[in-house]
């Protein structure tokens, strides 16, 4: 994307019926470190890798409890991303106070897609820089959406956001059918090989990535550590050993990021920058 | 009984007004859980005072798919909820979203509802009952006027507390049929209208399952008024006057 006599405002139609302030936020959440979410009938998993600023310094917190049955990943602008989470709290403790009931996640996302709505279409504001994985829990099942800085939100089996999110798309892509009726440990373990992908190459530690669970009697919680270091263990240790069993494809799962590597670069019009 | 306001803030100044006590009254509803559901009961008179006025006030209705709700105390303000829920429900049938508000939403938006009125000391004049089943699961909740709210297995409201309860809690138990869960009911409803000035001969029950809600048409009970007692009343009221 270039720079154009259209982009300065958030008010402002380009000729050929584009907002380009509202797809430069877009870009912002491409920009930020992945974010993965992923559910079955009755759970859902996101996961995220933990980027530092520098070695000095802690992560920062990119996955937020909503509600003991909602959470929600960000992509993009972490301190947008902590006001919408706010926002979000506020909705869901405020329906609960009201109706003694958790809040359906479905009327979350149009909520939240309304308020994003609002800031395409004031001169006074700009469009939030985060896009947000949003996993609940209603009276149809899991559900994991995504909301967009345009406003638009969309439901997902599974989806990746963030730099070299693409690599982790295909990864989801392949298996994403089989979701439906994972086990909550399979799915677990499919959303740490999705982080996996997007690290290309890089060796995959529990200290890179966080994961959240909640699911049909399980509210949201963390995945500690541990856990999360024994499910890498069990595929790791078979990618080292070169063996091509364990029935769930992980020696093809290991060889894909050298090709997957190559395919995500290209696939991104600017080189990814960490956040 | 008038509601005593022990702070002036100037309310006359700005022309606002205060309920301060009711004027068109429906008298106790009884309702109980029972094998399928929840059953209703409340007769269809609106008392002025001690003068039984009205003879055709329907006291309980369906809300949404999976509610009852039935009401005693000021009849525009059950009206008047009757609006608030109608708006509720509407808005909530508008997000089409396969998420519906059962009994127990209702139920605790009523008692916010309530609760706030009464803490700006202008109630809505009503002890409510809302009964409904969804997912299999049965409800059964009140709310008073001054927003006290809990569930039980059997509720009644005014008269129905002193006279019915008492029976409920004798004869209640889990599991009842249908046919006897409207006996039941009818053993209330009879003690309160020989017992009750305020109760008339003329009833509603009605019954809420996981299928819906019925409303009965309008029936009488049978009384027997050639007890001893009531030959002779004064017979034993020996006294100057």
């Amino acid at each position: 994307m270039f720079r154009n006599q259209y982009d300065t405002d958030v008010t402002t139609w380009s000729p050929t019926g584009r907002l380009f302030q509202v797809e430069y936020a877009m870009e912002a959440v491409k920009q930020g470190s992945a974010a993965i979410g992923l559910r079955s009938r009755t759970h859902v998993v996101l996961a995220c890798v933990n980027k530092a600023q520098s070695e000095l310094s802690s992560h920062q917190k990119k996955i937020f409890k909503v509600d003991d049955h909602i959470g929600v990943a960000i992509a993009g602008l972490t301190a947008d991303g902590r006001v919408l989470s706010r926002y979000m709290r506020s909705e869901a403790i405020n329906h609960s106070f009201t109706y003694e009931s958790p809040l359906p996640v479905g009327r979350l996302v149009v909520h939240l897609a309304d308020k994003a709505q609002v800031c395409t279409q004031r001169s006074w504001k700009r469009p939030y820089g985060v896009g947000l994985l949003v996993g609940g829990l209603d009276e149809s099942g899991a559900h994991l959406y995504y909301n967009c800085p345009s406003g638009n939100y969309f439901e997902y089996q599974a989806f990746a956001i963030g730099s070299r999110s693409q690599a982790a798309k295909t990864y989801l892509e392949r298996r994403f059918e089989s979701f439906g009726d994972s086990s909550r440990e399979d799915l677990i373990k499919d959303a740490i090989l999705a982080v996996r992908e997007t690290l290309q190459g890089e060796t995959l530690k529990s200290s890179l990535c966080t994961v959240s669970v909640l699911g049909v009697g399980e509210p949201f919680h963390f995945l500690d550590q541990e856990t999360i270091q024994k499910v890498i263990d069990t595929f790791e240790k078979v990618a080292e050993d070169e063996e091509g069993e364990a029935g769930e494809g992980e020696a093809e799962a290991a060889a894909a990021p050298a090709e997957q590597g190559g395919g995500g670069a290209g696939d991104q019009d600017v080189a990814p920058m960490e956040m | 009984m008038t509601f005593t306001i022990p702070i002036d803030n100037g309310d006359a100044l700005k022309n606002s007004q205060r309920t301060l006590y009711p004027y068109v009254t429906g008298t106790s509803i009884v309702a109980i859980k029972y094998k399928d559901g929840v059953l209703m009961a409340s007769d269809m008179g609106g008392s002025y005072g001690s003068t039984l006025r009205y003879k055709n006030i329907e006291r309980v209705k369906a809300i949404g798919k999976h509610s009852l709700l039935g009401a005693s105390g000021e009849i525009s303000d059950f009206q008047e909820i009757l609006r608030y829920l109608d708006e509720l429900i509407l808005n909530d049938n508008m997000w089409d979203d396969g998420n519906s508000l059962g009994p127990k939403e209702v139920h605790n938006y009523l008692t916010r509802v309530m609760y706030n009125r009464r803490n700006k000391f202008n109630p809505l004049w009503n002890t409510l009952v809302l009964g409904g089943v969804k997912n299999g699961e049965s409800y059964l909740g009140m709310v008073s006027m001054i927003g006290v709210s809990f569930e039980d297995n059997h509720v009644a409201t005014g008269f129905g507390n002193h006279l019915a309860r008492p029976i409920l809690r004798d004869e209640w138990h889990a599991d009842l049929s249908f046919e006897d869960g409207v006996k039941l009911l009818e053993k209330c409803m009879r003690v309160l209208l020989y017992r009750d000035r305020s109760a008339i001969n003329k009833l509603q029950i009605a019954k809420i399952t996981e299928e819906g809600v019925t409303v009965s048409q309008p029936y009488s009970l049978k009384t027997f008024w050639e007890f001893q007692a009531f030959h002779n009343p004064t017979a034993g009221a020996q006294g100057s006057w």
